[in-house]
């Protein structure tokens, strides 16, 4: 961070972060004030970009899972799932409910494993004024076991279900590729049991946490399903009245590209920035929750609505706990389906998928042509969606904190991020190239 | 899951299987799986490091095998002691897709979660673009690496003196 003094009420103070430590690939952010106002306020992903969906580019439709969930090793089943959406969508094909449930399960593990990393590892340092994980262990470290244990639980069922934790493998369009033995399902039931108190008791710990006052006023969006707290499934929809299907996704939400960040930068068309994640999810979902979860929510008094962006650390942690309730659920009404997956045939057409990774909101969308290869494929991470509001809560953040000290003023700046959660790695997958010719 | 059995040695060996010389680690627990005795475990932990901490609590030896840059020969293997020396690749940025192994190390040391003796075998990497295969001299390093551990676990199974 640098400071630039000059005659006091037209002085310019920048502050630079160059490595922001405890979010998921490399970022940083710029801050400028002019005369006691900031005037600007980026947040800046230099992750390489990936590149995608021009890689996708002429692969086979059956291809897409496997290629988009190596987009992220924290949240592949996302993408893998979105993938599938999309192209069973295209391809006009509905799959069998139970294997619809063992998806949702594989979905339950990912949520787990992400948010226990989050809370535990990324998260409450910030509230216990620790450096990292590793030195709030040492003063912690009952409360560490319990989210490594969660997380270890997450990674177990993926990896039953995926065939492996990281990229899992066993997930194809119209299903799975394999069927997980009844008796390792039957025998996760009572670890699940003991993991949904873990997360319980995760509750009542970070509800307990000191918070910031902030409060976000702008538009939070997330699927939102009749039944069911939205997961797998569900319609896009948010707290200014969008409710649409995923296929008119694209006519409402708009990005663009700022010169300062590799992500694209997404709005709602007719009214600018929104937040995806635990926090919408939450706002618009919050009564399908189980009614375990729920109950856990209202002993942390969340209220029916949470837009304190520091306390979306209690939100996960509910969503922890409806995660395991959902993969109980799971596993005491399993019957082995009939068949791993439904046979699926390309044909020329589009096809779209939304589902909540841990982070927010996906958005796939492929164009196939009639031999199954894919012509155009356009994805939309949840952080690329949430990039506006982190800025602007940055921007609101340093202004009403421009008395602090500098080192302080740097760490409220590096705490508004990292409690958005975002993954730098996920959205930094596009890159514009200008050819400057005479 | 691996069955717990905190009383036998254990080798483990990490790295990526996608990135050239990085999977050394991956292919020396490959060759030396069926070499070892039944009791002593041997576990492939791609990507996935924090589960080093339930594989090696209480275990009496853990030697943990990794691809390691640190400008010598490909194929030089470093012997280091987990508990001693200063461990490379600590990154000044930690974040979950970067926690290595001293921050595993440091987690262990912190929760209690660590084996009574920890070797690691680092060896030296020549590349690790994107791609499968090791390079000639690193699969030398690899069986240079595999012997070592065989050593190691072998006395650490012989009776104490008396």
């Amino acid at each position: 961070m640098a400071e630039r003094p000059g005659r006091s009420d037209r002085r310019t103070r920048t502050i630079r972060i160059d490595g922001l430590a405890r979010v998921e690939g490399h970022g940083s952010v710029y801050v400028r004030v002019e005369g006691g106002r900031v005037v600007e306020a980026q947040l800046r992903l230099f992750e390489p970009p990936r590149l995608f969906e021009a890689l996708l580019r002429g692969r086979d439709f059956s291809e897409a899972p496997d290629i988009t969930a190596r987009i992220c090793g924290i949240c592949p089943v996302a993408y893998q799932m979105s993938a599938c959406r999309a192209m069973e969508d295209a391809c006009g094909v509905s799959v069998d409910e139970p294997v619809r449930e063992l998806r949702r399960l594989l979905y339950c593990g990912e949520w787990i494993e992400s948010h226990a990393l989050h809370i535990y590892l990324l998260h409450a340092p910030d509230f216990l004024g620790y450096e990292d994980g590793i030195a709030m262990a040492r003063q912690h470290p009952d409360a560490v076991r319990r989210g490594l244990d969660l997380k270890k639980l997450g990674n177990e069922i993926v990896t039953l279900l995926g065939g492996r934790e990281i990229h899992p493998v066993n997930v194809r369009v119209g299903g799975f590729f394999h069927l997980p033995a009844p008796d390792a399902l039957a025998a996760l039931g009572e670890r699940v049991l003991r993991a949904r108190d873990a997360a319980l008791d995760t509750v009542r710990w970070v509800a307990a946490f000191e918070v910031p006052d902030a409060e976000l006023d702008c538009e939070l969006v997330a699927l939102r399903h009749p039944d069911r707290y939205p997961m797998y499934e569900g319609r896009p929809a948010s707290t200014a009245g969008l409710d649409i299907e995923p296929s008119e996704f694209e006519a409402h939400v708009t990005e663009d590209q700022a010169d300062y960040t590799h992500a694209l930068q997404a709005r709602i068309a007719e009214r600018g920035a929104y937040l995806t994640g635990p926090l919408a999810r939450y706002a618009l979902n919050a009564e399908r929750l189980s009614p375990v979860a729920l109950e856990a929510a209202r002993e942390a008094r969340l209220g029916p609505e949470c837009r304190n962006p520091h306390r979306s650390i209690v939100v996960r942690a509910v969503e922890v706990v409806h995660a395991c309730e959902e993969a109980l659920r799971i596993l005491a009404s399993y019957e082995p389906p009939a068949r791993p997956a439904v046979s699926v045939e390309p044909r020329e057409a589009m096809g779209y998928g939304c589902t909540e990774a841990p982070r927010g909101l996906l958005y796939h969308r492929y164009d196939l042509g009639k031999d199954g290869a894919i012509r155009a494929a356009r994805i939309i991470p949840p952080t690329s969606q949430n990039q506006r509001v982190i800025e602007e809560d940055l921007r609101a953040t340093v202004q009403r904190s421009l008395a602090l000290p500098r080192a302080e003023l740097e760490h409220a700046c590096e705490r508004v991020v990292r409690s958005y959660d975002p993954c730098i790695s996920c959205a930094t997958h596009f890159l514009r190239l200008e050819i400057d010719e005479p | 899951m691996h069955e717990s059995r905190p009383r036998d040695a254990i080798v483990v060996g990490l790295g990526s299987p996608d990135r050239r010389d990085d999977a050394a680690g991956l292919e020396a627990v490959r060759l030396l799986a069926p070499l070892v005795p039944p009791d002593v475990r041997v576990a492939a932990l791609p990507g996935r490091e924090t589960e080093l901490l339930d594989l090696w609590t209480g275990a009496p030896l853990a030697v943990v095998i990794d691809a390691v840059l640190s400008g010598a020969a490909p194929g030089t293997v470093h012997r280091l002691d987990g508990f001693i020396d200063a461990l490379p690749g600590s990154p000044p940025h930690p974040s979950s897709h970067d926690l290595g192994l001293p921050d595993i190390v440091e987690l262990g040391r912190a929760l209690g979660r660590l084996p009574a003796r920890l070797l690691i075998l680092g060896i030296e990497a020549g590349t690790v673009a994107h791609g499968p295969g090791l390079s000639p001299p690193v699969r030398i390093g690899v069986e240079r690496a595999v012997r070592i551990a065989l050593a190691e676990v072998a006395t650490a199974r012989s009776p104490s003196p008396a």
